[in-house]
């Protein structure tokens, strides 16, 4: 097992930038389509229109911008840390999309899901528990 | 029927293996120390040239793209808590291919995720 200083520090931090931006560009990404609205047919026209209206959209692009920040945060953190450790820690991710459908898009949680939510948020504690390389390199 | 297994396979093994080879890739590369952005793009750079990289990425976009068609083909309400499964076989692939040192409390918090996980998408459906 090694250790640089602040290996658990910047680990944390990292996962926190990845698991905040990738559910605000799922959501931007998700609010820019459906403004442009369903794809039409496969009509070559059709299509290169859609996909023109699209990349023209600043909704669109605020959304790839949040998702290519989180696959960088992703990156940088599996430099040092367990593919083991990111992966399930990653997985908090559902807290902040449950507060976001909550207080940002007011949509009804259903009792269900909070129960996941918080036993997620348990496995998420009980991985972070554990040191986030336990490998040479 | 099949048509489902073979995606789902593919949601699962090829993108657990493809974020393991990104994993390793990054891990050739060195670990990351100096935050400044260009600093990052040129570490992302060397990793670029390793060919774990884009075997990575295409595994992961093929990933991607299975479950695009999965959910025009399955429920969403089988095809989400279908990819808790993905946890599970990315801890054991860390593991075994990646050497890590999988311990006891680690695989319980991986348990833990995969219920929690099951549970967030029959709550949603």
């Amino acid at each position: 097992m090694t250790s640089s200083p602040g290996l658990h520090l910047k680990t944390v931090i990292l996962i926190v930038i990845m698991v905040s931006v990738a559910p605000l560009g799922d959501m931007f990404l998700g609010k820019g389509m459906k403004q442009i609205g369903p794809m039409p047919d496969w009509a070559p026209s059709k299509l290169f229109d859609f996909f023109f209206r699209a990349f023209t959209s600043p909704t669109v692009w605020l959304g790839i911008g949040l998702l290519l920040a989180f696959f960088v945060a992703y990156l940088v953190v599996l430099s040092w840390a367990d593919y083991s450790y990111v992966l399930p820690a990653s997985s908090i991710s559902t807290l902040v999309v449950a507060l976001l459908a909550r207080f940002v898009l007011h949509e009804t949680v259903r009792p269900l899901r909070w129960a996941g939510v918080a036993i997620i948020c348990l496995g998420v504690f009980t991985v972070g528990n554990t040191h986030p390389r336990t490998t040479e390199h | 029927m099949l048509t489902a297994a073979i995606l789902y396979f593919v949601i699962v093994v090829p993108g657990t293996c493809g974020e393991m080879c990104m994993s390793h890739a990054m891990k050739t590369v060195g670990e990351v120390t100096d935050f400044r952005p260009h600093a990052i793009v040129r570490v992302i750079g060397r990793a670029m040239g390793t060919p774990w990289f884009w075997f990575g990425i295409t595994m992961m976009a093929s990933a991607f793209f299975a479950l695009i068609a999965m959910l025009s083909v399955a429920k969403v309400s089988f095809v989400f808590p279908a990819t808790a499964l993905s946890y599970a076989v990315g801890t054991l692939g860390g593991k075994l291919f990646l050497g890590e040192r999988v311990t006891p409390q680690r695989w319980w918090g991986v348990l833990l995720v995969c219920i929690g996980v099951i549970l967030v998408a029959l709550g949603k459906a």
